[in-house]
């Protein structure tokens, strides 16, 4: 079984404990009120408003039998209610401006929030695609989702809910308990006294609750990796007649799960009666207590104070339980809070090239700077300590000079390579997994950087090179193929976004993709969904080829490009290469032989290092490697390097 | 869709029924307390008769641990039967996808039934749990007040009636329409997300097309729209609690100057004005409750349905009513086969199959990508119901097999093939479980699993991580067939199974197969003419028909097809991959 956020394990396990807790409400607040300060200000006016509203309306219950109705009662038969009316008008006065606050603080709240919310995953979005490569090879693509889903989720009920409540709960506490105070002494205390009992026995039945629910996120965790993994292999089960097998497996997960959600639940839901019956037994004893000193009038307490009192006192109790409440979800939404910001603070790809590409046209032999796109690309070089600008023609020349590259600086995968690319040039890897051919390919765009050793692109070391521009020269088919959710036709555009529809379907012929996309059912308006599902691996990887094509870099790079084709579709898919590879640098990596034969330099890698380089007929003489695994007959020269 | 998943609450039907009861218990015991109160005030307080405060304050203790047993035994029936009920709609949904035939699992996806057993499962406890605990006490609650707010005073107690039925159409008209807005929103969110999903794993292509920008800019733009939907949504929903508010003030106000012109003219005790003022608090917070508890029904709804489907797919496929036990030999044979898959209409997938293939014969299968080759043999170990015509194995339709037999018998390595988390040997033993340790090594060795397997530092109890993940495409695939090995079948079915092992490991296993294994019937299926030449006859599928079927050197001679295939392959046939035929 995974363990807890294991693979794919998206934030299901336990809930990891928050380091400190109070430096990360503060970054919270400091992002809420970044771009919300007025807002915010607004809002904790109004709370005030509306709490203070709420507590003379309960003083006014008071006054109402002590000062109106009493006196009124002695004075039967010429009852005078003028001033009652003014009073209750006075109140409704108040109430009046209560609820204008509070509908004022909840709809400035909804912006506050899902503004907030906004920025958040904008940031995160934005500062993601900033991010290396190195990243993501890190970083389980499920946990990097679910600080999108379920981070942001818990998030959001912390700023929407939790905050306004906790600062309302906390102003009721202190308006409460001051007009206490104001009413009686004695009771006050007698009330805190209950209070903190009741704080103490939820404290205790919450240690439980959140236990209970530590052990149910994890068994939940353990279950749906398990449901996870055997519905990604339930036609093997099917297969393999495993059913009954998998069946008792999930049982005992399931009945985990069942006993610890049961517990979690049932201490939860209990919170909510122990409370509340507290509460009730604290107003009993107050009623006692305060009926007592009522009725023998002592410090000048009345029926009416009384009356109050008990109202204060049940108003008193729920602000409380509130905000015990309010605390469990604010410390699982910081545990989220914390994930983000750690996104957040990630370090992006650095970028300190300075060369950047530019269209460029031929005056006299020399080249120019200039804006319409003319086919022709420079690198425009400036020279810093001279003060001046040079024009260097795109062509494709690529050097690999001794370079040295490891994915940790603890473990170099390439050792030595030197390479030479001259514009136009075939290039082909062959090798077995884990060779490193990949990985050649990756440090050409600068997906990762080198140790050690220089690469040249066009004589630029690529580390002066912008990244965007480095990469905008390099079309790149990768070996896994990745569509987007849209139409075939916005899919094939990526690669050139203002494309024409023209041009879009010119690129689609020439990778032999116009056919089959013609035959699907809305032809190129049909829409792909979930990364191309609807496709065959082959057809997605003639569809990525068409968006290397639309692109026309001057450079280009297939990894594994035609594998899942078949081998009489590949032939046809090989006239749209041959034709895109016309002219242009192209590395090939290449699983089949057959696809590498006519390159200009064929490569062969082991465990990092060249140990074989030529011609295709250079290597067969050779009768090293290549020649064994193409010929399936055993080497007879062995330590075979050439030049 | 209700009778489907109430059917599922089973065992913990008392503790549905005991949820309700207690939770109205405590309503009741809750009730009571202000009833007390205005005792307490009325004949104890303003009478002087301290000995009534005693009684009464003592009934009150009562009332409150009442309460909070009433409260307590309903928190646990309730966490019972909703993690109950929740714990069972797994199960079954669990045991019904066992039962599922192929072409029921291609209707649901993966992620689809994943989604259906934790998300919507988790969304139905917890409105299950809802109900139980606050359909049927809310509406009491209010009811329970509002004949006793009568039981006072009619009169005054017609102001609450008043102001439930406004706010109950208020909330009624916020309710529907935010939970309309919501749903288009919560769609929305789905689809943002669903687009981060796609970046987070098409980084490479995004960086590689410079297209950051491009995707933050979109990604922006979808996600202010989701902001002003969020918005729009949520605008109306705030307008709950000041309207609450207001009712609740106004009630209040109004009780004072009634009450008090009441209690002047001796119709009412200020007693009783506290109690009525205290109901009032209970009457609208229950309506506020009972409008959540509707908003959180609707919600779930879409979670019921998505369940209801999976517990109410039946299987494609049941078991004969006599089955046939014992699987003769490993001949196989078509009979103006006809198939198409139900999900899709259109064309037969396979069209007029007719072949005859004799046991422990090897028939290698070739042709391009869709030219229904995993369709044509997953026909045999009865994955999928033909829709004419018959295949028999051993001489009886497999449709007349008892299938667990049939698929023992008939063993199948799957193109896309998985292992799952566990030793190597927990993984071959899905092939036997009784299979001995050396069994198990035997069939490693004939798939040529056992040479990376020994230099693991575990070896055999190497643990292979969820789908595989820590060994090489070749190497899952070379233990996919020393799994399928283990059965000891009598057909076996590769398909696609060594595209990632080099050609000469290749070649390695398929002599091993013809010396260790000569009376199983074996079909290959490669892209490689290397991995079929040398068969004893090889099929040549085309756009769902056979279009030729003989020997290498007939198909030579007389199928274009083939020659060209075989024409672009020689030569270079070689293929690099790991342990590169050392």
């Amino acid at each position: 079984m995974p363990g807890p956020g294991g693979p794919g394990g998206r934030m299901r396990g336990p809930r990891p404990k928050v380091e400190n807790p109070g430096k990360l409400l503060m970054n919270v607040f400091r992002y809420v009120l970044k771009n919300y300060t007025p807002h915010v200000i607004i809002v904790v006016i109004c709370i005030f408003i509306g709490v203070l509203a709420n507590v003379q309306g309960t003083l006014f219950t008071q006054t109402l039998i002590d000062d109106y109705i009493l006196p009124m009662l002695k004075t039967p038969g010429k009852a005078d209610f003028s001033q009652l009316a003014h009073a209750i008008q006075r109140v409704a006065v108040f109430y009046g401006i209560g609820v204008v606050s509070t509908y004022v603080y909840s709809r400035i709240m909804v912006n506050v929030s899902q503004g907030t919310l906004r920025n958040i995953r904008s940031d995160l979005f934005i500062h993601m695609e900033s991010l290396p490569i190195k990243y993501f090879d890190t970083h389980a693509h499920g946990d990097i989702m679910s600080i999108y889903t379920n981070d942001i989720d818990t998030l959001r009920q912390m700023i929407s809910q939790s905050m306004p409540q906790m600062l309302n709960s906390a102003v009721t506490i202190v308006s409460v308990f001051l007009s206490m105070v104001y009413l009686n002494i004695p009771l006050t205390i007698l009330t805190i006294v209950m209070v903190t009992l009741v704080f103490f026995i939820s404290g205790k039945i919450a240690g439980k609750s959140g236990r209970f629910f530590g052990a149910q996120q994890k068994d939940l965790g353990k279950l749906n990796g398990y449901i996870e993994e055997m519905m990604e292999g339930q036609k093997v089960v099917k297969v393999f007649c495993h059913e009954e097998k998998s069946k008792a497996a999930f049982n005992e997960l399931n009945e985990q799960l069942f006993s610890s959600a049961y517990n979690a639940n049932m201490f939860a839901n209990m919170m909510g009666p122990i409370n509340a019956q507290l509460g009730n037994v604290s107003y009993v004893v107050c009623a006692i207590a305060g009926g007592l000193l009522a009725l023998n009038g002592v410090g000048g307490f009345t029926l009416g104070g009384l009356v109050s009192f008990l109202t204060f006192n049940k108003s008193f109790s729920m602000p409380i339980n509130q905000l015990t409440q309010q605390m469990n979800s604010i410390i699982m939404a910081l545990a989220g809070a914390d994930r983000i910001f750690r996104l957040l603070g990630e370090e992006p790809e650095a970028d300190d090239g300075y060369v950047t590409l530019v269209n460029a046209k031929k005056e006299n032999g020399k080249l120019t700077e200039t804006d319409e796109r003319t086919g022709l690309w420079a690198w425009k070089h400036f020279h810093k300590a001279e003060g001046t600008t040079d024009y260097v023609e795109l062509t494709g020349d690529v050097v690999f000079d001794d370079v040295d590259f490891g994915y940790n600086d603890d473990k170099i995968v390439l050792h030595n390579v030197d390479l030479y690319a001259t514009p136009g040039q075939k290039i082909a890897f062959v090798g077995s997994t884990g060779a490193g051919k990949t990985t050649i390919t990756n440090l050409i765009n600068r997906f990762y950087d080198i140790q050690d050793g220089k690469i040249r692109y066009d004589g630029i070391n690529i580390n002066k090179i912008k990244k965007a521009d480095l990469r905008k020269s390099l079309g790149i088919v990768l070996q896994d193929t990745h569509l987007f959710t849209n139409t075939v036709m916005e899919n094939i555009r990526y690669g050139k976004l203002d494309a024409t529809d023209e041009e879009v379907i010119a690129a689609a012929k020439l990778a032999n993709a116009d056919g089959f996309i013609r035959r699907l059912p809305e032809g190129y308006q049909t829409m792909l969904t979930g990364d191309g599902s609807n496709l065959s691996q082959g057809q997605r990887q003639l569809l990525a080829i068409a968006r290397a094509a639309i692109a026309d870099p001057p450079a280009l790079i297939l990894d594994e490009a035609t594998s899942s084709i078949d081998t009489r579709t590949e032939k046809i898919v090989q006239d749209g290469m041959d034709k895109l590879m016309q002219g242009r640098t192209t590395f090939v990596i290449a699983h089949r032989l057959s696809t590498v034969r006519n390159s200009d330099c064929i490569i062969v890698l082991e465990q990092g290092r060249i140990i074989e380089r030529g011609t295709h007929d250079q290597l067969i003489d050779l009768k090293g490697k290549y020649y064994q695994l193409y010929t399936g007959k055993p080497a007879e020269k062995k330590d075979a390097a050439a030049g | 869709m209700l009778k489907t998943l109430g059917a599922q609450i089973k065992e913990f039907k008392l503790a549905s029924i005991l949820t309700p009861v207690f939770m109205i218990l405590e309503v009741i015991m809750e009730m009571v307390i202000p009833l007390m109160m205005a005792s307490i005030i009325d004949d104890g307080v303003e009478k002087g008769n301290m000995h009534h405060i005693y009684v009464m304050g003592g009934w009150m203790l009562v009332a409150a641990l009442g309460g909070l047993l009433a409260g307590s035994l309903g928190a646990i029936f309730g966490a019972k039967a909703a993690t109950g009920f929740a714990r069972n709609l797994r199960k079954t949904m669990y045991e019904n996808i066992q039962t599922f035939a192929f072409a029921n699992i291609d209707k649901f996806s993966t992620a689809g039934l994943v989604t259906r057993m934790t998300t919507d499962v988790t969304n139905l406890q917890n409105a299950y749990q809802m109900i139980l605990r606050m359909c049927f006490r809310a509406p009491f609650s209010m009811i329970i007040a509002m004949i006793m707010a009568f039981n006072i005073n009619a009169r005054l107690a017609s102001i609450y009636l008043v102001a439930v039925i406004i706010l109950g159409i208020c909330l009624m008209l916020i309710m529907t329409r935010t939970t309309k807005y919501f749903r288009q929103v919560f769609k929305k969110y789905d689809d943002l997300n669903a687009s981060v999903q796609e970046n987070v794993s098409a980084i490479r292509v995004v960086k590689a097309y410079v297209r950051e920008d491009y995707e933050k800019e979109k990604f922006t733009k979808a996600n202010s729209n989701l902001y002003n939907m969020f918005v729009n949504a949520e605008k109306i929903l705030v307008i709950n609690t000041p309207l609450m508010q207001a009712t609740v003030y106004t009630c209040i106000m109004l009780l004072s100057w009634l009450g008090a012109k009441m209690i002047v003219a001796g119709d009412l005790t200020t007693g009783n004005l506290t109690s009525l003022l205290a109901y009032c608090m209970n009457i609208l917070m229950s309506l506020m409750m009972l409008s959540m508890v509707f908003v959180m029904i609707t919600m779930s709804m879409a979670s019921a349905e998505r369940i209801s489907e999976v517990l109410n797919e039946k299987t494609d496929m049941t078991n004969p009513e006599k089955p046939v036990m014992e699987v003769s030999d490993g001949s196989i044979e078509f009979r103006n086969v006809n198939f198409h898959y139900k999900q899709q209409g259109g064309d037969p997938v396979l069209k007029n199959i007719n072949l005859s293939i004799k046991a422990g014969e090897t028939i290698g299968i070739i042709g391009g990508t869709g030219s229904a080759k995993t369709s044509l043999v997953s026909l045999i170990s009865r994955l999928y119901d033909v829709s004419d015509g018959e295949v028999l194995v051993g001489g009886v339709d497999v449709r007349n097999y008892d299938m667990e037999v049939l698929r023992n018998e008939v063993s199948v390595v799957l193109q896309k093939n998985v292992l799952f988390s566990g030793t190597i040997y927990e993984n071959l033993r899905w092939g036997d479980e009784h299979a001995s340790d050396e069994e198990c090594q035997h069939v490693c060795r004939l798939a040529c699993a056992d040479e990376f397997i020994e230099k693991m530092p575990n070896g055999y109890q190497t643990m292979i991580q969820q789908g595989g993940s820590n060994v090489s495409g070749g190497q899952k695939q070379r233990l996919c067939i020393a799994r399928a090995l283990l059965k000891k079948p009598k057909i076996l079915i590769l398909d696609d199974s060594t595209s990632a092992v080099d050609t000469a490991t290749d070649a390695r296993i398929r002599k091993a197969f013809a010396e260790e294994i000569p009376d199983t019937t074996k079909l290959i299926i490669a892209q490689r003419v290397s991995s079929v030449q040398h068969a004893d006859r090889i099929i040549v599928m085309e756009n769902g028909e056979v279009n030729g079927f003989g020997t290498h050197e007939e198909l030579l001679a007389n199928n274009e097809i083939y020659r060209d295939v075989f024409e672009s392959q020689t030569g270079g046939h070689g293929d690099f991959d790991e342990g590169g035929a050392a």
